[in-house]
This record gives C-alpha cells, sequence and structure tokens, in this order.
C-alpha cells in the first residue's frame, strides 16, 4: 500500500527544469534510493519532500495527505544532511532532543528517548560531549539519532556518507540499513554511489537529467537496464555496436564476428543496435556449448585486488572487458596475446538508447 | 585545539612575519634587515598609538595630588549620570539594531544572497551622510506635525537611539553577517526546519547562540560609538550623553577632561577584554564542527 506517493511532481528554477515528472509510489517500511550523477535532481526532489522547495507541479502525499505546500516544520519528517548540521552550541543530547523539546514532550521522556536512540546509534557515552568533539561518523551516528527521535513518518537522507571515509561509509551503510529494518521507518536516501544504492535499498530510483530512467530492485536494474543510461550508469559495462543479422533468430554481427542473443530482436536485418554486456558474463575460453565464441586481442590488463580486469579489442575500437577473480594460481594473459572469450546468449541484452559514455573506450565504468 | 587557521600568525608580528617572509635562496644578512625593519615598524606603531594616551595621563597627573583630576571627576555626580544615560541609551540601540539587523542579515544569507551586495552599499550610508546632515534631517521631520518627537524628553531619547541605530549600522552589520558567515546558516536552519521548529526558535535557539561572538563584537562596537558620540546628541540636546559631558567639561576644566578620556579608554579596553573571554569556546565549537 502506498504510503509517500509523488505524482508528476515538477520543479523548475527559471528556465531550467531541474526535476521532470517525478512519480513514485513508495510502501510503508520501504527503503528507496534516488541514484543518479550531479544535477541529475535528486536532492532537488528530496528537497521537495522535505518541504525545502516547493514543486512547480504535481502533488505530494504522504499517508495519503497532501504536503505539498506544507511548510517543513509541519510534516513530520527527519532529514539527515550530507553536512551533518548538527547544532554547534548544544551537546550530542540536546541535539537528539531538540525535536522533542519543539514538540513540548516531558523532560523525563524526552531523557529517555534521547538514552534510547544513543544507545541504537551506539554513543550513549558520548551524551554530554558536543559535536566538535566527535568525529565524522560519530557526528553522522548523532544526526541520524536526531532525525529519528521524534519518530517521524519518512527519514530521508541526503548523501549522508560522502564526507566520510571509505571504511566509516561501509559500516555506517550497514548501521543505517539495520536501523531502518529495526524500526520499519519509510526511507529514501540520496546517493551518487551505486554500490551504496544497491546495497542499502529495497527499490532503486535511477535518475538522469532531472527524469527517472528506470525504478526497480537493485537486481532488476542492474541486470535488467531499460535504458541505455542505466545500463552504464550502474556497474561496469561493456556498450557494442551490432548489426542486425536476422531479427526473429536474435542473430547479430559485432565487430565482424557473429553472435546469437536469447530474444528475437524488434530492428529491421540491416540496422544497428547497441548492446549492453556486463564484464562478469564473459569468460576466457570458449565456454560450455552454445555460447557465444568472439576472438580478439589483449589490450589491457588491469588488477584490482580481488579481480582482475583484461580488455581485449575483438575489432577496430571495439573492446570487450571481463572480470577474472584473483588466485594464486591465475595464469594472466599478455598484451597484444590472441585470446578467445565466450559469453551466453542470456548475456547481451539490447539497450533502448545508445547511453553517453566514453566511446572510445567502449566501457562504461562507474 | 586546532582552530583550522594555516595562515600567517595573527597579530602585527605575524602580519609584518608573512610581508617580510625572505624569499628562498637569500641570504642571513638580507633575513636580518628584514627583522630590524619588522622591528622598527613595530616600535613606531606601538609609539604612535601609546604616546598620546602616555601624554594624557601625564596630563591628567599634573595637578597636586596627582590624583585630583580623578577624584574630582569621580565626585562629580554628573560624570556617572552620563555615564549611565549613554550606557542605557547604547543597550537600548544595540537591542533595537540587533532586531533590525539579525533577521534581515540572516534573512538575505538565507533567502536572497543576490541582494547581499545592496544591503551592503546601504550599510555604507551613514559614512556618505555626516552626523550633522543626519540630525538636522531628523529634527525637520520629527519636530513637526504629524510626528512631534522633539517636544518631549522621551521623544528625543527615542531619536536619540534611532539615529545611533542608523550610525552603528555598518558596524553592526558586518559584525552579524561575519558571524553568518563562520557557520553553515542553510544547513542548520533547514535541520531545524526539519525537527519541527519555527523561525523564532530557529533565530533565538539555534542561530543567535553561534553567533555569540559576532553579536558581542557588534554591540561593544556600537556601544563604543554611542558612548563617544557629540554631534546627534548636542544638537537633540541631549547633555546628559557621555560625549556632550565631556565636551562641556573641556570648556569649563583643564585636566578633568583628561581624566575622563582615559577612564572612558579603560571601560572601553575592559568591554573588549569581556568579549575575549565570553567568546572563548565558541570559536573553537562553530568552525570545528561540520563536515571534515
Amino acid at each position: 500500500m502506498s504510503f509517500l506517493e509523488l505524482t508528476g511532481v515538477q520543479k523548475h528554477f527559471g528556465l531550467t527544469v531541474a526535476v521532470e515528472n517525478f512519480n513514485l509510489v513508495a510502501g510503508r517500511g520501504e527503503f528507496v534510493s534516488f541514484l543518479g550523477p550531479s544535477g541529475c535532481g535528486k536532492t532537488t526532489t528530496l528537497r521537495m519532500i522535505a518541504g525545502f522547495e516547493t514543486p512547480t507541479a504535481g502533488t505530494i502525499l504522504l499517508d495519503g495527505a497532501d504536503i505539498t505546500y506544507r511548510p517543513p516544520n509541519q510534516r513530520n519528517v527527519g532529514m539527515v544532511f550530507q553536512s551533518y548540521a548538527l547544532f554547534p552550541n548544544m551537546s550530542v543530547g540536546d541535539n537528539v532532543g531538540f525535536g522533542l523539546r519543539v514538540r513540548k514532550r516531558p523532560a523525563d521522556q524526552i531523557r529517555k528517548r534521547v538514552q534510547e536512540l544513543l544507545e541504537l546509534v551506539h554513543l550513549s557515552d558520548k551524551l554530554a560531549r558536543y559535536p566538535y568533539q566527535l568525529s565524522g561518523g560519530q557526528q553522522q551516528r548523532v544526526a541520524l539519532a536526531r532525525a529519528l527521535a521524534f519518530e517521524p513518518q519518512v527519514l530521508l537522507l541526503d548523501e549522508p556518507l560522502s564526507a566520510l571515509d571509505a571504511k566509516i561509509r561501509v559500516t555506517l551503510r550497514h548501521e543505517i540499513r539495520a536501523i531502518q529494518r529495526q524500526l520499519g521507518i519509510t526511507t529514501v536516501y540520496v546517493t551518487h554511489d551505486q554500490e551504496e544504492a544497491l546495497s542499502l535499498s529495497d527499490r532503486v530510483v535511477v535518475m538522469s537529467e532531472g527524469r527517472i530512467e528506470q525504478i526497480g530492485t537493485p537486481f532488476e536494474v542492474y541486470n535488467f537496464p531499460t535504458t541505455g543510461f542505466v545500463a552504464s550508469f550502474v556497474g561496469t559495462l561493456n556498450v557494442l555496436p551490432a548489426l542486425v543479422v536476422d531479427p526473429g533468430a536474435g542473430r547479430l554481427s559485432v565487430g565482424g564476428q557473429q553472435i546469437r542473443i536469447s530474444r528475437p530482436v524488434s530492428a529491421r536485418t540491416g540496422s544497428t543496435l547497441s548492446l549492453a554486456l556486463r564484464p562478469e558474463m564473459v569468460s576466457i575460453g570458449e565456454g560450455p556449448a552454445g555460447s557465444n565464441v568472439v576472438r580478439g586481442s589483449v589490450v589491457d590488463v588491469s588488477f584490482l585486488g580481488s579481480i582482475v580486469r583484461i580488455r581485449i579489442g575483438i575489432a577496430e575500437g571495439v573492446n570487450v572487458t571481463l572480470d577474472v577473480f584473483n588466485e594464486p594460481t591465475l595464469i594472466l594473459p599478455k598484451l597484444e596475446e590472441a585470446i578467445t572469450i565466450s559469453f551466453p546468449a542470456e548475456g547481451p541484452l539490447v539497450l533502448e538508447s545508445v547511453p553517453v559514455i566514453d566511446t572510445d573506450a567502449l566501457v562504461a565504468e562507474v | 585545539m586546532s582552530t583550522g587557521w594555516s595562515g600567517p600568525p595573527f597579530g602585527p608580528i605575524g602580519v609584518m612575519r608573512s610581508w617580510l617572509k625572505p624569499r628562498p635562496g637569500s641570504g642571513d644578512r638580507k633575513r636580518r634587515r628584514s627583522s630590524l625593519v619588522a622591528w622598527v615598524i613595530l616600535i613606531l606603531g606601538v609609539f604612535y598609538f601609546l604616546l598620546p594616551l602616555v601624554a594624557t595621563l601625564e596630563f591628567s597627573l599634573r595637578p597636586k595630588p596627582t590624583t585630583l583630576a580623578y577624584t574630582n571627576v569621580l565626585a562629580d555626580p554628573k560624570f556617572g549620570g552620563s555615564l549611565l544615560y549613554s550606557f542605557t541609551i547604547g543597550i537600548i540601540t544595540i537591542i533595537v539594531s540587533l532586531s533590525i539587523i539579525l533577521p534581515t542579515a540572516f534573512w538575505v544569507r538565507l533567502k536572497v544572497p543576490r541582494l547581499r551586495p545592496v544591503v551592503e552599499f546601504v550599510t555604507l550610508v551613514p559614512f556618505i551622510i555626516p552626523a550633522v546632515i543626519l540630525v538636522f534631517g531628523i529634527i525637520r521631520v520629527y519636530s513637526r506635525k504629524p510626528f512631534v518627537f522633539t517636544a518631549t524628553e522621551f521623544g528625543s531619547d527615542a531619536l536619540l537611539v534611532a539615529a545611533y541605530v542608523v550610525l552603528s549600522f555598518p558596524y553592526m552589520y558586518r559584525a552579524v553577517d561575519t558571524g553568518l558567515a563562520s557557520i553553515d546558516v542553510r544547513s542548520l536552519t533547514e535541520a531545524a526546519q526539519s525537527l519541527g521548529a519555527g523561525w523564532t526558535r530557529i533565530i533565538l535557539r539555534v542561530i543567535l547562540p553561534n553567533l555569540r561572538t559576532a553579536l558581542l563584537s557588534g554591540a561593544f562596537l556600537t556601544l563604543a560609538i554611542v558612548i563617544g558620540e557629540y554631534t546627534i546628541a548636542s544638537f537633540l540636546a541631549r547633555n546628559d550623553q557621555f560625549g556632550v559631558y565631556l565636551s562641556l567639561l573641556g570648556q569649563n576644566k583643564a585636566f578633568e577632561p583628561a581624566a575622563v578620556s582615559l577612564i572612558s579608554f579603560g571601560l572601553t579596553w575592559l568591554a573588549m577584554i569581556v568579549i575575549a573571554l565570553i567568546g572563548r569556546g565558541t570559536r573553537d565549537r562553530i568552525q570545528i564542527t561540520g563536515a571534515r
């Protein structure tokens, strides 16, 4: 059942369209992420839910009530900011209890709730500290506790982990998800980090240039991107130009080598289209029977720790990148060595539109 | 505790050090000469500021016994009375000034940052229009119907406060604006709003406490202006004003004005020390917090 509903929401700043026809229905307790590059309108949309921006058109419903034009302080929406926004003049306890004091809750109730929230974020011993006495991760935990203390209907997080270092980011990410599950609070999370969005969310809204490109579960968005942008933005992707040979049989030509995909193609014979192929779908060697087999030469080998990324040129200007798990016995191919690679017919996806990517390498890495 | 400052040290010596920093490769002799020039400039500066004070002190101590000018001043009820009057007018000016400027500067920074240059220009008006023009304008407008303010003591006091609010505008606005620049006004305001706070609570509980040092600086500058002001108070016949009292005293007595000047100078310094003491600690809290 819908709990947070955005219908036809638009935001214009003068002649600039920041958000265009945004439609989303989030269920109670759902964790939804807005994922996209800078300037795609994700933060503007979040700010419209919070009430800091007024939509140019459209409606925002929260639990059935129209909050489109309601002031932010009357929305009952908790927000966590990228810059933490803790009140420097107040102790941790006072920061967390601020929303409760605004609501004129009894002092003992406030004290109890503050303690409860600080235990939830593992900072119960920091009650009397001031924000400047805490690390970045601790400050963001306090900000999370503060946003949750007054039991908001929706929790909004605006790139809350961007200012933190990589290790703390991962730890806090898991904590945020655990707390959200424990409290069952509907959450909207804004990020440009695909790993964050995929690992945290029930559903991901991928945005580009103010528009929704795709809404789906992390699995759907990663494995079945519906647009070229989603395919290129989420994960690492090979985008291959292909010539249609036999649309009914799904036969195509990539760099002069014939392949077959598992579904028929709607395009005409002789037309060109773009194929998306994830590196993990490709393996070295001829593979099992029925696999697409392509030959080329090694262009580049990159060691990335747990995996080794190999780029193979299969024709002039057409490269395929594949990932191999690192292991001590792994024998890496040499540069310019002739190599055979294969991938299943289910691997390539036909893209609706060609993504804006590094066309030179024809590999989109995010 | 670090305040995040990575530039040259504060104060005249620090500034001079950064000016006179030798270029890489220059010799010891060059460095010594630079250091000597810095010391000469510093000593000249100290003399420039201290000599008049020392001369005033020496002059005020000439009567026999030496403390006579001071005992006379302190025994004069008009001294305490004028000081109290000026302090009262100063405090009222600060309150009125803050209640106008704080919300204005806050709103400009938060909602219409494009208007900042316009507001900054307006704040310079008191520097352009001389006090005597300002007071004549005030008297001309407010001594005839429908606004007859000059006919009563209270009305004249109100006009005096209004004029001082205008005079202190550049100092108070800049102090408040600098304070607002040192905190993330937008995020703090939005955080407070999302927690349910209204505008009054946001200004009083979130913004104001974080501007303590800036507000104190503005307040004491205003107080210093009010205490020493003569032209407007004189034309509005506010003879209880400390500046006017000082001027009248100078016409009748020789040594006492020097003593009063030094006492008022001491009071101003005391005020500055109070700022430093009250503002201590707040600065670190505000500068260090936030995304790192």
